[in-house]
């Protein structure tokens, strides 16, 4: 996505920046509830846009608990299954995990979850730094159209669509605005 | 706002330094730092390249090379394969075409040669539609993946590329990796210096954007990269220097020298090397000394490559 894309193209807002800011807050307080505190936890981020929502949620859990969880991001691009028959050049961007992964519980977190392969990806590569007690996951939305037995811990906004629809999500950080949208060509 | 970088088409062959631009070079040196990441795991192993088969056809004798692109096709967790010379049917006078065509019906996905002829990698390219061919160094013209390791060892130790003094000292004449590195530097826009005695570094050199020098000393002065090139023994008996000793005088680096003339240095050796002939063992081993990141970024340079090479060529055929 490169510039606002106006409404009237097929493009439909399904979540504003208030919402999605929202949706965040709660997805932090909804970790500690569900982890009971922030101890032995890890946050990892899934390049690009799971990368500046992980930092949200460190953020905000920094401002409830007092203290930073250590925060990691993963690169899939070495890991994906689709690599040789996409005619795309990849971008390897580089995994950093920078705690010792045998430890922690990880809250794995993206902007959207589709198919799961990404999310099977990024297990496959957080696997090949250790053996994590356990891994959650958060997302911001949920498009539905799962193809493999995956399933989110954490979710923002659950939209159900069908496969020739498009979903970006839009942040701040990354795209100078927050919020998601739905793309349904006529 | 993060600025995202565009990933480079590279590709469909790593054929030499000459015919890539400025952003592929910097998009495979970032490729590689990644792959730098991953040989520090403890499982150094990525599935990217599963299921692919790389044949290593070293057609000319090395261990090094061939060695460090078995391990980077194996840590991509790609199925490779060694053909050397000796063992091949080119004892029998199978031709290099034949050879050529034999694996391609094995439907390999990148073939990796060396040859001792100029040009054997294009000569390849041309016959195989179907597979990525990367040179590993052909008679005295390229040898590219050395040239661009050469590069990110020397952008993890001085921070930068560009601008820098370049100087290589040694056998310019028959160095293919003298001549990628030139080809390289030239591209960046670097100063590059060649010193050796006039029957190594000869006045038609300057064709390729070099300053000459036959003197060590001169030639030495203000560099922040020193090159040393291998003599090569193997043509002793052709009179390009009366004998070693006195090449060794001459034109030996060492400590002394480089503090004096290029304090800052750092200093490469492509191998083999010879300890007191072509530089001191106290620079090999001392702090000016790359040569033990040139291995291991051997390693991760060529996994870039090799994955560069292997990605993105679904759908349309480039």
């Amino acid at each position: 996505m490169t510039g606002k894309e106006p409404q009237h193209l097929g493009w439909s807002r399904v979540m504003d920046g208030e919402e999605v800011r929202r949706s965040i807050a709660r997805i932090s307080h909804e970790i500690l509830e569900k982890n009971r505190g922030i101890k032995d936890l890890a946050l990892v981020g899934i390049r690009t846009r799971g990368e500046s929502l992980t930092d949200r949620i460190a953020k905000t859990i920094e401002q409830i608990e007092g203290i930073r969880p250590p925060v990691g991001v993963v690169d899939i691009t070495l890991y994906r299954d689709d690599l040789t028959s996409s005619a795309q050049q990849p971008l390897v961007r580089g995994t950093d995990l920078p705690f010792n992964v045998d430890t922690v519980r990880i809250v794995l977190i993206d902007d959207v979850l589709y198919t799961g392969r990404t999310v099977r990806a990024a297990l496959d590569a957080i696997i090949d730094f250790g053996r994590p007690r356990l891994v959650q996951l958060a997302v911001l939305c949920d498009r539905g159209n799962r193809e493999l037995p995956i399933r989110p811990d954490y979710v923002g906004k659950r939209v159900p669509t069908s496969k020739n629809q498009n979903v970006r999500v839009r942040l701040l950080e990354v795209d100078g605005e927050d919020g998601v949208f739905v793309f349904s060509p006529r | 706002m993060i600025n995202k970088p565009e990933p480079v088409k590279i590709g469909p062959h790593l054929l030499g330094i000459a015919g890539l631009s400025l952003d592929q070079v910097h998009f495979i040196l970032d490729t590689a730092e990644q792959f730098v990441e991953v040989n520090t795991r403890s499982v150094k192993k990525v599935p990217s390249l599963r299921g692919k088969t790389i044949i290593n056809l070293f057609l000319e004798a090395s261990t090094r090379t061939r060695t460090s692109f078995e391990i980077a096709a194996k840590r991509l967790s790609a199925d490779a394969i060694n053909i050397s010379a000796g063992t091949s049917s080119v004892t029998k006078g199978e031709s290099l075409m034949d050879t050529a065509y034999t694996l391609q019906s094995m439907s390999p996905d990148v073939i990796i040669i060396r040859h001792g002829s100029s040009g054997a990698p294009h000569f390849i390219a041309k016959l195989l539609d179907k597979t990525a061919v990367v040179n590993a160094g052909d008679g005295l013209h390229e040898h590219p993946t050395q040239a661009l390791l050469d590069l990110l060892s020397i952008k993890q130790r001085l921070g930068r590329v560009t601008p820098l003094k370049l100087v290589m000292v040694g056998d310019v004449l028959r160095s293919r990796v003298a001549r990628s590195n030139i080809i390289l530097h030239r591209l960046l826009g670097n100063e590059v210096t060649v010193v050796a005695p006039p029957t190594l570094a000869m006045k038609h050199f300057e064709q390729l954007g070099v300053r000459i020098c036959h003197g060590l000393n001169e030639g030495l002065k203000g560099a922040d990269v020193v090159m040393s090139l291998r003599m090569k023994f193997e043509y002793l008996k052709d009179t390009f220097i009366p004998n070693l000793d006195e090449y060794s005088r001459l034109y030996c680096l060492t400590e002394e020298k480089l503090k004096e003339l290029a304090p800052e240095s750092v200093i490469l050796a492509p191998g083999p090397f010879y300890r007191g002939v072509e530089l001191s063992s106290e620079l090999v081993d001392g702090p000016r000394s790359l040569v033990g990141n040139q291995v291991e970024n051997g390693v991760a340079v060529r996994m870039a490559v090799l994955f560069l090479l292997s990605m993105g060529r679904g759908g349309a055929q480039s």
